[in-house]
């Protein structure tokens, strides 16, 4: 949109004044997310930033806060660190603790919701399929209702979701669920409730894919004398495998990112970084949560990459031309 | 003369009828498509529906109060039309009767809250009647009301009477703001409507977030349609970053930003433009969490209108131009209509997500900046169950109405991210 040569001295006015707002808007979106990451290496305890930080000395910089992330709940901080103080910080440290609960919640909450979704959404976008509008809604609900009411509905739910110890069940699932068998303050629970989260990113992004999918691949393929299994995996997968994998990342995201329902209807065992960071905001603010926060920068800056190098290949494989 | 031929029905290669044999193998694909989507519907009702349906339930029903009081229940079935103003002897014993159960059960608690969410106070006189029942002597309404005059309130005895049903829309009338008085239930004043007042604060102001996202995602999504390719592909990260960054770095960044100490402040005492001791106030309240929520919900904004005007033709506005209209013409006149879909596209949904909201008021909003949602999670944390359902339920009546609309108007298979 360059400025047309006949630009009467009023529109060449308005043209500079129109991309000086945007720049101010986009300003605006990512400044607040590159602010906190020289603000993690403030050497003071402070949210700002300090004189020195500000001529570039050297002293105003520190890794203390993200010391601090090893060292909070460690038994025995000041030892020398040796292969028992970095073992100890596996174990024991506060923040280490939470992101291992957030990596291993947010991967089972992933499989859940990408299995799942993915099978339904080649339902949802088959032809033939009934009801097709109103089973969209409901898939998608989990999105637009808002999550208090979710974590308000579980947490009475799940209180009484419990099965007996000795019961099958109980020996089927027992290692997931709390100690009275229940699902509130299981891990279980926190990833059956992350994976309800993640579904209607993983039902949009699929069906997305899908919508230029030509279904007469799969008779193709039947016809050649494949059978479903072999259809699923060696047509249909290679085709969506770019679509699936970034509704993956989006629910990872999801969960990743959940507090709320975590606040109310997880345990003291099911800390997680957004908990962490929600109690630490909360409670006594400290730069050890902007450091926290710079890894998070740096870690969905990662999954944008490739969300964003998935959804290239994609429009490449399904011939999608421009964007 | 020729018999005229017998009506030919098409038959498959089998000798099935072919209209038939096209029925069924429809209802089989339309079997298999379902059994698919079976899996995860199983799923969602049991991890989503039935919660939130537990939790409609709850909003109808408590029993604290019915269950641990049979004596007076069963006085209230018999005597529906008692005065609440003079209750009889009778009621009395039954109370009296029901206290002592309570004590020796220890259920005056639970009782106790029950009539608590119609009659506030009502707790501490359970108990302190619970404790001194065992000693109450006949005339039981004499030893009671000496005990306490409390007792004799109509109020408590219309709550008593009313609570004596396991279901009641109660919890809804608290939430609309309703008393229960002693002539019954009655509109509270006009200082006392926490709940509507709370509801209506949240709409407008996620009404003015949504309007403030629209004014500054409009140029920076027409900005990204019309630039070429290789730049907005660029730009867009820019918007995407935000969008996948976590809530609460975004909160975090915020509170860094705008707190009285924080950076903006720290530059304008810097520039000179305000004094050290006049630092703005633009954290804890309203400010911060309006500001906060616009960051956070502006992506949701960009991206639909980017969509759309990303197909408008460039070359409608230059025929309006050659056409003799002036820029402001073709703006209003010839751009900004087929740019609609894509306004309320993103409205809606900007709009659906503020009234929800509830991480960043929490956090930034102070005593000022709470929504509705904060206010059902503070009836959570003082265990008010049955009063936060009730809230969530009109809170999710309202979101279920704003869904359909968006999707009579947009469609939700138009959702799309990036």
């Amino acid at each position: 949109m360059a400025l047309p040569t006949y630009a009467d001295p009023l529109e060449r006015a308005w043209y500079y004044t129109y991309r000086t707002i945007c720049v101010l808007i986009f300003l605006f979106l990512i400044a607040p997310i590159l602010v906190v990451i020289p603000l993690s290496f403030n050497v003071e305890p402070y949210f700002t930033f300090t004189e020195k930080m500000l001529t570039l000395d050297p002293e105003g910089y520190s890794l203390r806060w993200y010391d601090a992330l090893l060292t909070l709940g460690h038994p025995a901080p000041e030892t020398a660190r040796d292969a028992t103080w970095w073992a100890a910080a596996w174990e024991r440290a506060t923040w280490v603790q939470a992101a291992k609960n957030s990596f291993w919640v947010g991967l089972w909450a992933t499989i859940l919701a990408t299995t799942l979704g993915t099978i339904a959404a080649l339902g949802l976008s088959r032809p033939e399929m009934p009801y097709r509008r109103l089973i969209m809604a409901l898939l998608i609900s989990p999105m637009i209702v808002p999550i208090i009411i979710i974590a308000v509905g579980m947490s009475f739910f799940f209180a009484r979701a419990c099965v007996a110890p000795d019961s099958v069940m109980g020996l089927l699932l027992g290692w997931a669920l709390s100690e009275k068998g229940c699902l509130a303050n299981s891990h279980l629970g926190v990833i059956v409730a992350h994976a309800v989260l993640g579904i209607p990113f993983v039902i949009i992004t699929v069906t997305a894919t899908l919508s230029g999918f030509d279904q007469s691949l799969i008779r193709a393929a039947q016809s050649l004398g494949a059978n479903p299994r072999i259809t699923f995996f060696k047509v249909i997968m290679p085709l969506i495998l770019p679509g699936v994998i970034s509704g993956a990342l989006f629910a990872f995201v999801t969960s990743f990112d959940e507090v709320v329902a975590v606040l109310f209807i997880a345990g003291p065992d099911q800390q997680t970084i957004p908990r962490q960071m929600f109690n630490g905001i909360r409670e006594a603010i400290s730069p050890a949560i902007l450091a926290v926060a710079t890894i998070l920068v740096v870690i969905s800056t990662a999954l944008l990459a490739s969300v964003e190098m998935l959804r290239r290949r994609s429009d490449r494989l399904r011939g999608v031309t421009g964007r | 003369m020729a018999e005229a031929a017998p009506p030919q029905t098409l038959t498959t290669a089998d000798g099935r009828p072919l209209k038939a044999a096209l029925l069924a193998a429809q209802s089989r694909a339309k079997r298999r498509a379902f059994l698919l989507v079976l899996p995860l519907l199983f799923f969602v009702l049991l991890t989503f529906l039935i919660p939130i349906g537990y939790m409609l339930k709850r909003s109808f029903e408590h029993d604290g109060f019915a269950a641990s009081a049979p004596a007076l229940v069963a006085w209230f079935q018999g005597n529906a039309d008692f005065d609440p103003a003079n209750p009889p002897e009778e009621a009395f014993a039954a109370l009296v009767q029901d206290l002592a159960r309570m004590q020796e059960e220890k259920t005056t608690g639970i009782a106790g809250t029950r009539i608590n969410y119609s009659v506030p106070g009502t707790i501490s006189l359970f108990k302190k009647g619970a404790r001194e029942a065992k000693g109450l002597t006949a005339p039981f309404k004499e030893s009671l009301l000496a005990l306490d005059a409390e007792w004799g309130k109509p109020a408590l005895w219309r709550g008593m009477a009313s609570a004596s049903h396991v279901y009641t829309a109660e919890f809804y009338k608290v939430a609309a703001d309703m008393k229960l008085t002693d002539d019954g239930w009655q509109r509270g004043a006009d200082n006392e409507r926490i709940y509507l007042y709370l509801f209506f604060k949240t709409f407008l102001v996620s009404a003015l977030i949504t309007v403030i996202c629209l004014l500054l995602a409009f140029p920076v999504a027409h900005l990204l349609a019309t630039l070429p390719m290789a730049k907005s592909s660029l730009l867009m990260i820019l918007v995407l970053l935000p969008f996948w960054t976590s809530l609460l770095v975004r909160t975090t960044a915020w509170i860094s930003l705008l707190q009285e100490q924080g950076i903006v402040n720290d530059l304008l005492v810097g520039l000179g433009l305000v004094g050290d001791d006049g630092r703005l106030t633009m954290m804890y309240n309203m400010t911060g969490t309006i500001v906060a929520m616009t960051h956070v919900l502006l992506p949701f904004m960009i991206l639909p209108l980017y969509s759309v005007m990303r197909v408008i033709p460039p070359s409608y506005a230059r025929a309006a131009r050659s056409l003799g209209a002036t820029s402001w013409t073709t703006f209003r006149r010839v751009y900004l209509p087929q740019t609609l879909p894509g306004i309320a596209a993103g409205s809606l949904l900007v709009f659906i997500l503020a009234v929800g909201y509830y991480i960043t008021p929490a956090l930034v909003g102070g005593a000022d900046g709470q929504l509705i949602s904060n206010l059902i999670a503070e009836n959570m944390r003082r265990s008010n169950w049955s009063l936060a359902a009730a809230v969530a339920g009109m809170l999710l009546a309202a979101i279920l109405l704003l869904y359909w609309l968006y999707d009579r108007l947009v469609g939700i298979d138009r959702l799309k991210f990036g």
